[in-house]
């Protein structure tokens, strides 16, 4: 593939590229920038954080599963080019060295641009910030207090302004550039009336939005793709639009977009998506992604189908809309036919009940054991209505029917939660594995429900708000 | 003087802006080649034939290589040489090397290492505690014992007693540099190994034996490394061989790094152990009979094993008298990888032991535990009873009263602990909990003759200062501390010292960088380099000025001799002029140290490294989740050389330890295969997980043992003062219900919420 992009201010064009090369082999192994460094290969370490500047701003993305097609028309920023140009150290850098933020060094260049990138965003919420970078040497404490120290200082310069290539949205080119004898095996998209019309003409395509997953296909499993669409530039695939009585979110909207949009609505849902993976996965993840992978364990689809969401897939010009729970089948199944695709979610505005409890072996950056996503409506007393879905329970994001039918008319009561904390045995058989045996499943989501009443009693349930 | 100044890290412009070189970054000759491991799938079993052709076939590769195509010796192991590089026919583990992908890529050798048709006739792995005790697999003949007093006896007479089991987790180093080594063959057939490692003798050592050449032949360099802490002792030997052979094979550059998941799957881990225990005790709770058995998951090889199983069983006692204790450990040999040093070396888990047995007590008699421990400490010194461990080593050096008695002042831990129990009193979900837990850690390597250090120290005629010497930096700031020792001998600023990579063919017979021992040994060694040559520049200025020689004085970048002041740099300038040397080597020894691991008996250590940690937690009864509100330290480091260092290695050791023995869960299945090879599955601590509220402070006095400018070891002592954070959590459980909430390692949210129903049970 072709592709167009700024590396530290200087231009560069690639033709011919692989398009499964990921930024951080082509910084280390071609431009022996190896400030840059491979710590884990699959997103979860932060080591190899690179900061991606576009027309939307500037965010901190993990390089080992972005792929170069991902970055065209856009800026990149590696630590090396963090400081000024002259030399002059970046206030977060000279902090790091003035709070002995660093021991080993080598997770600190991830540190450093992470940062970096929060200080140009004017963020101060350093634990959600850095809760993508691992640190194994310092405990951290050093870290925040140098990010602490930066924060009043001022962006440098060469940070505040950026350029981006020019021809940026050139380099995927029309569906069929040669007379459609020989259609282009990878595709970057402009629209999604391109990608849909190709995708129905490849049905064994691979569809990349954010990477997330899909990198660790190539980085771990060695899968091989088949054609390839990019979905990055694809914008009327982007965004949420308000659409009256309902939200709708485009497929390519991020995570972190999506927490952003919910925050005022939902807290509870932006302060689970707040643990959805780490600021560079919510930067690079998509909604669409976190739904069409069918994963039973995605944070995502527990709180869409909670809240009464409607999928919407595409094929070619056909489109047809189904509620999202019905997408999910069993396990590795979908409905969803060869050359489909998600093209956006809708949900419903509602009054705020709804509470997501996001279960895992460490708080941030961390695969649910358990989902729990509650949503229970009320007449007075009375449960009029009560849509829960939980992940990590069975082999798809899940409805727990029974459960609902146990509480539907009855007393919001411990009474009646207690009846519908067994009613859940029903609704499920969970697993066991690496994150939580079976029993610790069942019984964690049983008290998912109760906590979900004593969270409306006004009792403390809530960790995070203890201080010693 | 440089030295107790909280300098930077030396390598911190370099760490900040990314030009700090790891192994994977040292810029290398076109023609290098790239190595990956192809990997046993099964635990255990015998290879019956091994179909490569899809590998040699795979894009990119130059060889593959078998055990059959080893020219010398086949083995990694550091002790007992049972680890070969590539298995012969026996597969001890999955994950073991089968053999070894030579190509032109980092990818395409790792493409093809998992192109091999391998097949092996299984049979049944031993997987567990249980497993390898019931087929008696062990290293050493049977347990090994050490005791004092009659435990046996003393248990008969005992007022109380109890029995429990805790149970150990391993740990995986995660160290964000993986593993990685590069070899560059040399004319007349030597090699040149740059290595992440923390024992570059040892890689020279293991190199020369595969290659079949003397140790003359081999340069081992390492600058730094991204983290060790224990992982890089042996466990770099494997890639640094693997490059050497293939090096010498093809002629060529080679260069191997482990991606993360070969790297968690093929490398040795933290021993995980079980501890059962028997304790007799009084009304009080002071203990007068205690009796551990210590089971060491070793895995297939030895290793280090020995020695870790034997520091859990030195570390029995933490800070405790004990009159009557014995302390049994067996050793067992499981299908599982080799488990190796871990930051602590088994310390940790021995001191879990007894700390668990600290807080069993407290809740059966209903007392605060920190009362328990209190009453159990050894007697500070100057102390007219000298008390001796359970190893009959006089206990002369005590401050952990002392240090306990400010901490509970600085922390305002009686009022807390009272808070606490308020605040438990009236929530109906949320408990906190808190404790206090302290540390003795015994400095030296057991094995005795390690304690030896080698340094090299070249003056240049414009004053500038070559450092080096036997250790090796891995992130803790030894290369810094020791230039703060060496300018402090000079007299001059420490930019005058020039710090460089670790190189055997510098300074030789290197003990690994690891018992902590790392500035202690280096330090003293630099010291008397430095000592020698500055002696030398005042003989030769004494004779010059015609001044006594103990008259000159080194400070601020002058010397003072006579009635002059001059320049350090012209002082050096005028010894060379007049033909005096400005090179020295320089040599320590611990002394006063004797160790007889079999009869358990002796002097194993210099000194003891002391600190406590008192943390407060909170946790979820309906799920189990918690969290570190706040966590207060006092941690002796002596007289620091470097404050900023010392507290940052304490700030990280706690984090670590902590990370232990909560959310870092290793887990294998019935197979034996690992199933958390990832930082997706293997959750070290992330930056939320720092307690929210962290004091640390460092004790004030010197070590009165004759140490490098009366500094303690740092890098071990304080991985152990995370045990109070699950101390803490089980307080929190106990206050739950009325039962005995028998919390296990590691304490994850679902030990957690298990603890929790035992109380109400």
């Amino acid at each position: 593939m072709d592709i167009t992009f700024l590396l530290n201010g200087e231009v560069v064009s690639l033709t011919g590229l692989a398009p499964t090369t990921t930024l951080l082999d082509w910084l280390r192994e071609t431009q022996h920038l190896t400030g840059t460094k491979e710590g884990c290969n699959e997103g979860d370490c932060g080591a190899c954080t690179v900061m991606i500047t576009d027309q939307d701003g500037s965010r901190a993305l993990n390089g080992c599963i972005l792929f170069m097609p991902q970055i065209n028309g856009k800026s990149v920023t590696t630590v090396e080019g963090i400081g000024s140009p002259d030399g002059t150290l970046h206030p977060v850098q000279q902090s790091m060295i003035d709070h002995h933020g660093s021991q080993c060094g080598f997770c600190t260049p991830g540190f450093v641009v992470t940062m970096a990138t929060a200080h140009l965003n004017g963020k101060t919420d350093h634990d959600i910030q850095l809760a993508g970078n691992l640190c194994r040497c310092t405990g951290y404490a050093p870290i925040i207090r140098a990010a602490q120290a930066a924060e009043p200082q001022p962006v440098p310069d060469h940070l505040k302004t950026f350029r981006l290539p020019n021809g940026q949205k050139s380099s995927g080119g029309p569906a069929q550039p040669d007379g459609g004898r020989q259609p282009p095996r990878h595709l970057h998209p402009q629209t999604t009336d391109d990608l849909a019309h190709w995708y129905a003409a490849h049905p064994d395509a691979t569809l990349i939005a954010g990477a997330t997953d899909v990198g660790l296909w190539v980085t771990k499993q060695f899968r091989p793709l088949g054609p390839i669409a990019f979905l990055n530039q694809i914008e009327d695939l982007r965004g949420i639009t308000d659409a009256g009585n309902h939200w709708r979110i485009g497929a390519m909207t991020t995570i972190t977009e999506l927490e952003a949009h919910f925050a005022p609505h939902h807290p509870s849902l932006a302060a689970m998506l707040r643990r959805y993976g780490s600021t560079q996965v919510r930067n690079a993840a998509t909604i669409g992604g976190n739904i069409a992978n069918g994963s039973p364990i995605g944070d995502g689809p527990p709180a869409l189908i909670a809240m009464g969401a409607t999928l919407h897939l595409r094929h070619g010009d056909a489109r047809r809309s189904l509620p999202l729970e019905d997408f999910f089948i069993e396990y590795g199944k979908q409905d969803r036919a060869p050359g489909e695709f998600v093209e956006a979610v809708t949900v419903p505005k509602q009054p705020d009940s709804l509470r997501c409890y996001k279960l895992s072996k460490r708080f941030d950056q961390d695969i649910s054991a358990v989902c729990g996503c509650i949503n229970i409506n009320r007449n007075k007393d009375t449960i009029t209505d009560a849509r829960i879905a939980f992940g990590g329970m069975a082999g798809t994001p899940k409805r727990a029917a029974q459960t609902e039918a146990a509480l539907i008319n009855q007393p919001f009561t411990e009474q009646t939660i207690r009846l519908a904390m067994t009613s859940l045995q029903q609704d499920f058989q969970p697993l066991s594995d690496v994150r939580a045996s079976a029993q610790y499943r069942m019984a964690t989501a049983q008290n998912m429900l109760l906590r979900y009443l004593l969270d409306a009693q006004g009792v403390q349930i809530d960790l995070h708000g203890v201080t010693a | 003087m440089s030295v107790a100044k909280p300098l930077p890290h030396d390598a911190a412009k370099l760490h900040v802006t990314g030009a700090a070189r790891y192994v994977d970054d040292i810029p290398t000759p076109s023609n290098t080649l790239h190595l990956a491991f192809g990997l046993s799938k099964i635990a255990a079993g015998t290879v019956t034939a091994m179909d490569l052709s899809a590998v040699k076939n795979a894009p990119g590769v130059v060889a593959v290589l078998t055990a059959d195509d080893l020219p010398f010796a086949n083995d990694v192991s550091p002790s007992n040489h049972d680890e070969p590089l590539l298995a012969t026919d026996a597969v001890h583990y999955a994950g073991q090397p089968l053999f070894l992908v030579v190509a032109t890529s980092h990818l395409a050798a790792r493409h093809a290492a998992r192109l091999g048709q391998i097949e092996i006739e299984k049979t049944k792995p031993i997987l567990t505690l249980n497993d390898a005790l019931a087929a008696n697999s062990r290293f050493e003949d049977g347990p090994r014992i050490y005791q004092k007093g009659d435990a046996e006896a003393a248990l008969q007479t005992a007022q109380q007693t109890l029995t429990g089991t805790i149970n150990i987790g391993g740990q995986e180093h995660f160290y964000l540099e993986g593993q990685a080594a590069l070899g560059l063959p040399q004319d007349n057939g030597d090699m040149v190994i740059h290595s992440s490692t923390q024992h570059p003798t040892e890689i020279q050592h293991k190199v020369a034996e595969a290659l079949g050449l003397p140790m003359h032949a081999v340069r081992v360099e390492t600058r730094r490394m991204g983290g060790g802490f224990g992982g890089k002792e042996s466990q770099g030997n494997a890639l640094a061989i693997a490059c050497a052979i293939a090096a010498m094979k093809t002629g060529r550059p080679c260069k191997m790094r482990y991606d993360r998941d070969d790297d968690m799957i093929i490398t040795g881990k933290r021993h995980d152990f079980r501890i059962d225990y028997t304790v007799g005790f009084d009304a009080e709770g002071r203990i007068t009979a205690l009796d551990f058995t210590h089971f060491t998951r070793c895995g297939w090889g030895m290793d280090l094993s020995l020695p870790v199983a034997d520091r859990a069983m030195l570390h029995a006692d933490n800070a405790y008298n004990l009159d009557n204790i014995r302390i049994t450990s067996h050793r067992l040999r499981t299908n599982t990888q080799s488990a190796t040093a871990f930051r602590g070396f088994g310390g940790p888990q021995g001191i879990v032991g007894i700390e668990r047995v600290m807080d069993h007590i407290a809740q059966h008699l209903g007392t605060d535990p920190l009362r328990i421990r209190q009453i159990n400490y050894y007697a500070d010194a100057p102390s007219r009873n000298v008390q001796t461990t359970p190893y009959h080593q006089p206990v002369t050096d005590g401050i952990i009263n002392a240090l306990t008695g400010r901490l509970t002042q600085t922390s305002d831990y009686h009022a807390r602990r009272q808070a606490v129990a308020d605040w438990n009193a009236s929530q109906p979900i949320l408990k906190r909990g808190i404790a206090l837990t302290p540390v003795k850690f015994g400095i030296s390597f057991t094995l005795t003759h390690l304690n030896q250090a080698g340094a090299l120290v070249h003056v240049y005629q414009d004053g500038s200062i070559h450092l080096n010497h036997g250790g090796t930096e891995m992130g803790q700031g030894l290369f810094q501390k020791i230039a703060q020792v060496a300018a402090s001998r000079f007299g001059v600023d420490v930019s005058a010292v020039k710090i460089t990579a670790t190189d055997t063919g510098k300074v030789p017979n290197t003990s690994a960088t690891a018992a902590s021992s790392g500035t202690d040994l280096n330090g003293m060694a630099v010291q008397a380099a430095c000592d020698t040559i500055r002696d030398r520049i005042a003989d030769h200025l004494a004779q010059r000025y015609q001044a006594p020689a103990d008259s000159i004085t080194f400070a601020d970048g002058m010397v003072m001799v006579g009635g002059e002041t001059i320049p350090f740099a012209r002082a050096v300038a005028s010894a060379y002029e007049n033909r005096v040397s400005l090179s020295s080597t320089g040599f320590y020894k611990t002394p006063d140290i004797e160790w007889d691991r079999i009869t358990g008996r002796g002097r194993p250590f210099f000194y003891f490294a002391y600190g406590a940690a008192v943390t407060e937690v909170v946790i979820d009864t309906l799920t189990g989740e918690n969290r570190i509100l706040r966590a207060d330290i006092l941690h002796d480091a002596g007289a620091s050389l470097n404050p900023a260092l010392d507290t940052g290695q304490i700030e990280g050791g706690y984090v670590q330890g902590a990370g232990w023995l909560t959310t870092e869960e290793l887990i294998w299945d019935d197979h034996g295969t690992l199933k958390t090879h990832a930082p997706s599955t293997y959750k070290i601590p992330a930056c939320s997980d720092r307690p929210d509220i962290f004091n640390v402070a460092l004790w004030d006095q010197p070590n009165p043992a004759q140490t490098v400018y009366r500094s303690k070891a740092v890098g071990e002592p304080p991985l152990m003062l995370g045990i109070s954070a699950f101390a803490a959590l089980a307080d929190a459980v106990a206050a739950c219900g009325p039962n005995y909430g028998d919390l296990q390692t590691p304490a994850t949210a679902e030990a957690v919420l298990t603890a929790i129903g035992q109380t109400r049970a």
